[in-house]
């Protein structure tokens, strides 16, 4: 799997709903159009809320996964 | 579909006062505007000189329940007036005092944490709710 260009990584390991999306909607305003985000989470309702977050903003979900706990999170800025 | 949520927050205790801010950060993050009007307690509890104050919780916490919101606070969640000042930074919330709630406590809003906007009355408020929701907590 070639790796991502992944411009931004933010950590929202051990906080809860609803810092995760707004780590990633502060980060992400840093970012250029079609830039990368990474955001790892602990939050279970992680995974439902950046499904909507991508969503309702348009940001799309490029890759997620989970492991040990831990989710992950890789979105392109629009 | 008007994507405005707006809330009469009326209640002063902490757990009420965060489960506003976790809401308005939450919509704040989705794009959509928030609209807060502060009454009566929850007014106090953006007093300038306590807004950073134990504000208690509401009754129904009990003994387990203060536990785990002290918890919670010790284990580095951050305060709802925090919750607040982000939501403000990701998105577009506004933050007024109600102004008949202000007469009664006889406040000015210099007596208020700048996370107020500016006082209106009910008036207003619902005009520029429009056809959204309205949360009250």
């Amino acid at each position: 799997m070639a790796s991502l260009d992944i411009k931004l990584k933010v950590d929202a390991s051990g906080l809860s709903c609803p810092l995760p999306i707004l780590r990633a909607t502060q980060g992400i305003k840093t970012l250029q159009s079609g830039e990368l985000i990474e955001v790892v989470a602990t939050d279970p309702g992680s995974v439902k809320d950046f499904d909507a977050w991508s969503k309702s903003t348009g940001n799309a979900m490029v890759e997620q996964d989970a492991a040990d706990g831990k989710f992950r999170f890789v979105l392109r800025r629009k | 579909m008007d994507e405005t949520i707006s809330i009469v927050l009326f209640s002063g205790t902490d757990d009420k006062l965060q489960a506003a801010a976790v809401l308005t950060a939450g919509a704040a993050a989705l794009g959509r505007p928030v609209k807060i009007l502060l009454q009566y307690w929850a007014l106090e509890a953006f007093r300038a000189d306590r807004i950073a104050a134990d504000h208690g919780l509401a009754a129904e916490a009990g003994v387990a329940g203060k536990a785990a919101f002290a918890a919670a606070a010790k284990a580095g969640q951050s305060s709802w007036a925090d919750t607040l000042r982000v939501a403000k930074e990701v998105g577009e919330v506004d933050i007024q005092a109600c102004s008949q709630s202000m007469d009664v406590l006889k406040l000015k809003q210099s007596d208020l944490d700048p996370l107020v906007d500016g006082v209106e009355g009910v008036a207003a408020f619902y005009i520029n709710a429009g056809e959204g929701q309205i949360l009250f907590i």
